[in-house]
Formats: structure tokens, sequence, C-alpha cells
């Protein structure tokens, strides 16, 4: 509790990095803000083209023009999210070794900020989407809304393993390299840019202990096919993420002072 | 408000013989222990008073900044703990997390924030800020076009916009050029004297002896002395002596020259003091002020002949002035043993401001070539500093009369 009211006190510097990160990011560049968009735009055009087009492969039991192109922007993007996060959170105690080693403020607003400015990202361009959805009169409706719980699940979920990651990786750098290896892995045994369905059944049912597998096709249902996420599905998720988050929290709790001490 | 209390503080980093080493002692429940604990401080205890300036001395490595990371709480102690009261304030790293493509008053905000003050507080803040930093219109351009000095006075002024209960100084004097020294140590010694409790690391004896009230020597991660800053710097100065000293005797050993302490032991220098007028021993000379030299002769066997020469010499080593009783006429001849020789050599400290110590020989006839009872090296250091008169440089003081016709 003391850790979370030291980081209530510290929310005006935590608020400031995100905004200095995001500005910063883009202040030194003509285009600005437009490379958020561009970055995983790309992405969606090539494995359109590449599946969709030349594969042509085709979503069992939707058959429209921008289905395949909603179903990779539903998973493409939160899975974007999610590497986007970790990857930093990984990293997040060794790049900011200077100031942890030299300054004593609450350790854990540097998680924040990386969380924050990961999800200010995300809602940029998800409310772009979201637009597009609008517009062209793919938009699920109310069920729209049930992006929200899954999106809370997932958050845990990257935050737990993201800091657990990153106060492993101070003291064991391999562990980042590993991680980085294992994200590439992840991201082909998580339907993300094919249909789950597409797999023999075997393979299918071993995917579900994959908790991304679950978050993905949750966001795909709700944009892709408009119906509410499987729940009972969602509930282990969110144990599984619960926990995590607990764990970091304890890994971190026992090892911030071992840490400065290993930077 | 104000207080620091360490108790018994200890600070040991855990040392494994691999990684390994460190990976199974994670990951094997109730495993032996596989770290050796390596100790930078040990059985630290000491407490600091509301309004009190301490200063904290020591050789590099002696655990000074260590100490004083725990004390702000950027590391944990292995073993002891830490009390503080009142909001503390440490200049240890001036500017950090400056961002270079922000300017001076965005990143002015962040790092106020980072110490603690709210956006708010440090916008009120701004304008003193702003006139103490002395950067201009700089304070709008992005903190790359800065020079070093600029984000230092920046960083300094930031950091001292509001008075902390607490105020922790760690060689962070030497902000910038001397004007902005000056002003910057100007501003500690007046949050000292509205009630902030300073503590200082330094090895500026200057700084400690005219701020602190007392003074703590650390050596090799033990706390050696606390005390009094004067004797503490007194200690401390014999403690850098002897390492100084034992470096020199070997290099010197090499070519069979001349050695720090040398002599054959017949008569021995006791005491060796520069002291003002009224007799209080000095380490700190102004320019042109009188001082003497007061050196204390023992005489252990019957000595046919005894002259007494001393040469002052720079940080250098380079003599500035040297004489002996033999030049001044005064040698004394047939002295008994046991008795004792009170010299005292007054004169005027025409010097530099700079750092000078006083060689001292006991000899016979002009030079020590013939019969060398004792030589010392570095028997007094003392420091000259320029308190009134006009600026200027080099190791001698020789004030012209000035004239100008047109």
């Amino acid at each position: 509790m003391r850790m979370f009211a030291a980081l209530w006190g510290y929310r005006g510097f935590i608020f400031e990095s995100v905004k200095r990160e995001f500005q910063s990011q883009y202040t030194n560049a003509m285009l600005g803000a437009v490379w958020t968009i561009i970055k995983p735009l790309s992405m969606i055009v090539v494995y359109t083209v590449i599946f969709s087009q030349i594969m042509k492969a085709k979503l069992p039991g939707v058959d429209s023009k921008f289905a395949y192109s909603i179903y990779l922007c539903a998973g493409v993007l939160t899975w974007g999210l999610f590497t986007e996060t970790v990857s930093r959170l990984q990293n997040v105690f060794l790049e900011q070794a200077n100031l942890l080693k030299k300054i004593s403020f609450p350790r854990m607003s540097l998680p924040v900020i990386v969380v924050t400015n990961a999800l200010v990202n995300f809602a940029i361009i998800f409310s772009l989407f979201t637009l597009f959805l609008v517009f062209s009169g793919y938009f699920p409706g109310v069920v729209y809304l049930g992006i929200i719980p899954v999106l809370v699940i997932q958050t845990l979920f990257t935050v737990g393993l993201g800091v657990t990651l990153g106060v492993l990786n101070v003291f064991f750098r391999d562990v980042g390299q590993f991680f980085t290896v294992a994200l590439q892995f992840w991201f082909w045994l998580t339907p993300v840019v094919y249909p789950i369905n597409i797999l023999p059944a075997k393979v299918q049912s071993a995917l579900q202990y994959n908790p991304m597998t679950i978050l993905i096709t949750s966001y795909q249902q709700i944009l892709v096919s408009g119906q509410w996420p499987a729940w009972h599905s969602l509930w282990p998720v969110a144990v599984v993420a619960i926990l995590l988050c607990l764990w970091g929290l304890r890994l971190f709790r026992q090892h911030a002072g071992e840490m400065v001490d290993e930077l | 408000m104000g207080s620091i209390t360490v108790a018994g503080l200890g600070k040991a980093y855990k040392q494994y013989a691999s990684r390994w080493a460190r990976l199974a002692e994670w990951l094997i429940p109730f495993s032996k222990q596989r770290h050796t604990y390596k100790w930078v401080l040990q059985d630290i205890s000491f407490a600091i008073q509301p309004g009190e300036a301490v200063g904290i001395v020591g050789i590099n490595g002696a655990g000074k900044s260590t100490l004083l990371k725990m004390i702000t709480g950027t590391t944990q102690p292995t073993s002891g703990s830490v009390q503080v009261h009142g909001r503390l304030a440490a200049l240890l790293e001036l500017g950090m997390g400056f961002h270079p493509d922000f300017t001076g008053r965005q990143n002015a905000i962040m790092s106020g924030q980072l110490l603690g003050m709210t956006a708010q507080e440090v916008e009120q803040l701004m304008p003193e800020i702003e006139a103490f930093a002395e950067i201009g219109d700089y304070i709008d351009q992005p903190v790359r076009v800065y020079s070093s000095g600029m984000q230092m006075r920046l960083a300094f002024s930031v950091a001292t916009a509001k008075r902390p209960d607490i105020l922790i100084v760690d060689e962070a004097l030497s902000v910038g050029d001397s004007y902005f020294q000056h002003k910057s140590f100007e501003r500690i010694r007046a949050f000292g004297e509205l009630g902030t409790t300073l503590l200082i690391v330094s090895h500026d004896k200057n700084s400690i002896q005219s701020i602190c009230n007392r003074a703590i020597l650390l050596d090799a991660g033990r706390l050696s002395m606390e005390g009094p800053p004067d004797a503490v710097m007194d200690y401390y100065n014999a403690l850098l002596a002897e390492r100084g000293n034992s470096t020199v005797r070997r290099t010197v050993n090499d070519q069979g020259k001349v050695q720090t302490i040398s002599g054959t032991g017949e008569a021995t220098i006791e005491d060796i003091g520069i002291f003002n007028e009224q007799g209080d021993r000095l380490e700190v000379v102004n320019v042109g002020q009188t001082i003497k030299l007061i050196v204390d002769v023992l005489a252990k066997q019957d000595l046919p002949e005894l002259v007494l020469g001393y040469v002052i010499k720079d940080r250098l080593g380079q003599a500035v002035y040297g004489t002996n009783t033999h030049h001044l006429n005064d040698k004394l001849e047939q002295i008994d043993a046991g008795t004792r020789l009170s010299y005292r050599f007054t004169f005027p400290a025409n010097l530099g401001v700079g750092s000078y110590s006083v060689s001292v020989a006991l000899h016979t006839a002009d030079t020590h070539i013939s019969q060398n009872y004792e030589w010392r090296d570095l028997a007094v250091v003392f420091n000259v500093v320029n308190v009134d008169k006009s600026n200027f440089v080099g190791v001698t003081w020789l004030p012209p009369q000035m004239e100008c016709k047109r």
C-alpha cells in the first residue's frame, strides 16, 4: 500500500514523463505522431496482401471485403500493444540505471510510465481503427464494450510478465535475449494473422493454454463476428494475470534494493 | 525536523562465484548461501541534530558516497538503519533526468518533480530559479545547446529552489565557474543559517572548516573519528600524509637520494606548526598575514653545532623560499643532550593562493649534506587564501604601487 501511496505522490512526475516521452518520440521526426500509425498499418498491409490475396485465406463463416483486414487489425494492434509493453518493461530498469542509482524516487513509477505510454499509443491507433469501423459500417455496436475487460486482463498479464522479466533481466541479461527470441515463436503460436480453425484440432486445443490466444481471439470475436467474448475462457486468464502481477510485484519488492547494487 | 539518525549501518555487496551460482540460489529452495559479502561500510553510527552542519571526509573509496546514498534512500543498507526526519534534498548528481531535446524550463519542472515537488510549486519558484541560474534567454532553449556549466547552474538552482530541512552536498560545491561556485556556496551557507541541517562531503578543507561544526572521518568503511572539524581534518591530513609519504618513500629509495623523514637522529623535531600572532595554530592563512613558523627541537645527544633550515614549497614541490639559521647567522654550538629549543620564524605570508608545505631539516654547517640530524618533508601543510586583497595570480604576493599618467 505504501508503494501505491508513493506512486500517487509522484503522479505529476509520471504524467509529465509520459507526456515527455510521447513528445520526444515525435518532436524530431517530421511526420511526428503519424509514425505511430504507419508502423502497424504497414504490418497490416503486408499481412493482408500475403494472406488474403496471395495465399487466398478466407475467414470461415465471414465473407466480406474487409473481414480479413478487420480480423488482422484486431489481432495485430492488440498483439502490438502486448509486445511493445513487455519488451520495454523488460529493459526499463536497465535503461534507467542512472536514475535508479542516483536519485531516490518510487521505482515503480518507471514501469507505470512505460505502460501508460504504450496504452496512449495504443489508444491513438485503436481509435483510428474504431473510426474506420464506424465509417465502413462494421462497427459491432454495444458488443464493442466487451473490449474493455479483455484489455484490462491483457494489461494485467502484460504488467505481471513485463515486471518479472524486467527484474530478472537486471540479474541475468540472458532473460532479455531469450524473451526476444521467444516472442517470435509466441507470435506464430497465437492466432494473430491466421484463423485458429485452420489448424488441426489437436493443435487448436493445445493453443488454448496460451493466454494470448484467448485474449486475441476475444478481440477478434468482438470486432469481426460482433459477438461477446467467451467469458468462461477468460476467467482462467484473468487469474493467471493477477497471479503473475502479484509474483512480479513480490519479485520486485524482494530485489529492488539488490537491483540498484547490480546496475 | 531535519535530523538524521544512523545506527549500526553497514553495506555489503553480494558477490557470487558466477551467474550460475546466483541462479542456483534463486531457483533451488532452501539451498545453502552461494554468495559472499563484500563489506564497503560497517558499524556506522551517528546522530545529526536539526540545524547542525556536519562534514564527511575520507579518502576515495572510504565509503562516503555509499553512506550518502543510504541516507538519501537510493541504496538499501545491508545492516542497521537510517532514520531521516524532514524533507531531504541531495546535491549528489546534478542534472539527472535532464532531457536534451526539452527546454530548460521544461527540464526544470521535470527534475523538480523528480525531487518530489509538484509542477505548480516548481512553476511558482520558476522566477527565482531563473534569477539564480542567470542563464538568461537560454531558459527557453533546448538543454542540448547548453554548456555543461549552464546545465549545472540550472540543475543547482532547481535542486535548491526550496529550502529543505536537510541538504546533502557531495562535492557539488564545484558547480560551474568560480563566480557560481561562490554563489552556490553562499546559498548553502544561508540555508544552514536558516536552520537547514547540512551534510557535506568534500575534500576541500576550507569549505568543511568554514561551514561545518562537526566532522566525521571515514576510513576503509568504518567511522574512524568524529569531532570538531579542525581536529578531524588534522587527523585526516595525517592519514593522507602517511599514505603520501609511504609512496614517496618507495619511489625515492630507488634513487637513494632523499627520504621523507631521514637523518641520524641526534636531534629531532618534536613539534612544528604555523601560528598567527595570537598563537593559534593555522591551516588557512590569508595573503600577507603575519605568521609564525614555530619549530620545537629536542637534542637527544650532545651536539657540537646545530642549524635549522626550512623551505616553503608550493603544491608542485617547487621551493618558494628557504633559509637556515646558518645563513641567518644564528647557528648554535655546544648543545647538551636533553636541551629543548623552540625556534620562531615570523614573516608575512606574501604568498599566492594555493597549498604550501614546509620542509624542515636539522643539520650542521650551511647544508644538510655533511651532517643531517633530521629531515622532514611535508612537515606542515597550509593553505593560502585571498580574503581581502584584490585578485592576483602566482605564488607570491608582490603588491605594486600603481600610477598611471596621461
